[in-house]
């Protein structure tokens, strides 16, 4: 038995990037997917609707842990040998664009309806009204709540040291077997976790504040008060 | 290389499934019960407390909902026994539930007692009522209808985060699914099942949660 000293606490932080990549490997990728399964999931054909619609319903209706294991060994079933990496990111993917594809559908549904109509009436065929109208007026309502799941991402991520993918929960649990001192050990691993997802809590609200309609009417008051 | 699938080899085995599922449900249900009773006070003190009751309930909820479900599993298992504070596997797990649902629901509850107009605190206190009165008779009920939506999808996250509470050997479903493949080899057909009734548990929780809120809301309001 060895106590938990410096160099203990050097390997927790570096497997802190495994975190961080694992997280933004699946936010970007999942943020692709997830952006497509937003726009079928408001389509105008009942049927690819519906599939969004059970996309959605089925990953986030199941847990994570249990995503990850079919993905791990289903695949190698179907001849398809994985390395760690590439399964975990597949199944982060998946798990990231469910939420993202849902969060999204409900941000361009907040655009009013007359957006549309409007829109229409200038003869705009649909991808164009929703590209060029409906997405950017909903991309600035849809960014607090998209940091906001960029933390449950992080936490989700520590769900794959089960599988033995080693990233920062990973790293603790093997600092704990080296050195016997998990009092030590998971608070510090807690606390990087704190490190990395406080801040984006913290500038979540922030945009949130920012962009509630009535802050944005109650800062244009201040400035027509200003200029009068 | 053709895989040939063998399910009949779980469901053989599908009571013991079945007392796993039933003890995933009890977990979530009884971390959803006391969850909740810590939100509803931990609200309310961080509403109407004092300051630094305030601040304390500002870090638990901080602290919790910027760290994963299962560091803090761990903390509780692995590291309070250094302290002498010593949970067997299923309790570990409840406690970790209760902390992690607790602090969640704090904040939805807390949302939902700011979605409570001013005007009927002031009618509270016009009629002489205490702040805690005010806070059980007037604020409590319209809060929770608020945010029952909210509070749902908390519970069905509960739910399928309880999953790895099976990370240290709590008996619960996803447990029983693990040592079900590791005695069978079968452990895609294993996983597709016990995913299945996860789905399936999860969507008879939305379908409650769904009825209650109209016996108890709806309902109830009419008459």
């Amino acid at each position: 038995m060895r106590y938990f000293s410096f160099n203990d606490f050097l390997f927790i932080l570096a497997a802190t990037q495994w975190t961080i990549l694992l997280s933004l490997l699946a936010f970007a990728l999942g943020g692709l997917l997830g952006g497509i399964i937003a726009v079928l999931r408001i389509s105008r054909f009942a049927p690819v609707r519906l599939a969004a619609a059970g996309y959605i319903q089925l990953f986030q209706g199941t847990p994570l842990l249990m995503q990850l294991f079919l993905i791990y060994y289903g695949l190698s079933l179907f001849g398809l040998r994985l390395d760690a990496w590439t399964a975990v990111t597949i199944a982060y993917t998946i798990y990231a664009a469910a939420f993202l594809g849902d969060i999204w559908r409900g941000c361009i549904q907040a655009i009013p309806k007359e957006q549309w109509e409007a829109s229409r009436a200038l003869a705009l065929p649909y991808l164009p009204q929703l590209f060029l109208v409906i997405m950017p007026q909903a991309v600035r309502i849809a960014i607090p709540p998209t940091v906001g799941f960029l933390v449950q991402l992080v936490k989700a991520t520590a769900v794959a040291s089960i599988i033995g993918f080693v990233e920062l929960t990973r790293a603790g649990q093997l600092m704990t077997n080296a050195t016997f001192q998990p009092m030590i050990v998971y608070p510090i691993v807690a606390g990087l976790y704190f490190a990395l997802c406080w801040p984006l809590s913290v500038w979540s609200q922030y945009l949130e504040k920012k962009l509630r309609v009535e802050n944005i009417i109650g800062r244009k008051l201040e400035k027509a008060n200003e200029q009068a | 290389m053709t895989y040939v699938f063998q399910f009949g080899i779980v469901f053989d085995r599908f009571p013991q499934l079945i007392e796993g599922a039933l003890l995933t449900i009890r977990l979530a249900a009884l971390a959803m019960v006391f969850g909740l009773t810590v939100a509803v006070i931990c609200a309310y003190l961080r509403t109407s407390g004092p300051k630094p009751v305030r601040a304390l309930v500002a870090v638990y909820v901080e602290g919790i909902r910027n760290t994963p479900f299962l560091v803090q599993l761990y903390i509780i298992y692995f590291s309070l026994p250094a302290l002498g504070i010593r949970f067997e596997a299923n309790e570990a797990a409840l406690v970790a539930m209760v902390i992690s649902f607790g602090a969640y629901a704090t904040e939805i509850v807390r949302a939902g007692v700011q979605s409570v107009p001013a005007g009927q605190i002031e009618v509270g206190l016009a009629l002489g009522l205490k702040r805690l009165q005010i806070y059980r008779f007037i604020v409590l009920f319209p809060a929770i209808k608020a945010v029952f939506p909210a509070l749902a999808s908390q519970f069905i996250l509960l739910l399928l985060g309880s999953s790895v509470v099976s990370a240290i050997s709590a008996n619960e479903l996803t447990a029983i699914a693990n040592t079900l493949q590791s005695t069978t080899f079968r452990a895609f057909e294993v996983y597709i099942v016990v995913t299945l009734m996860y789905l399936a548990i999860a969507v008879a929780f939305r379908g409650f949660f769904a009825s209650v809120y109209w016996f108890v809301f709806v309902r109830g309001r009419e008459r």
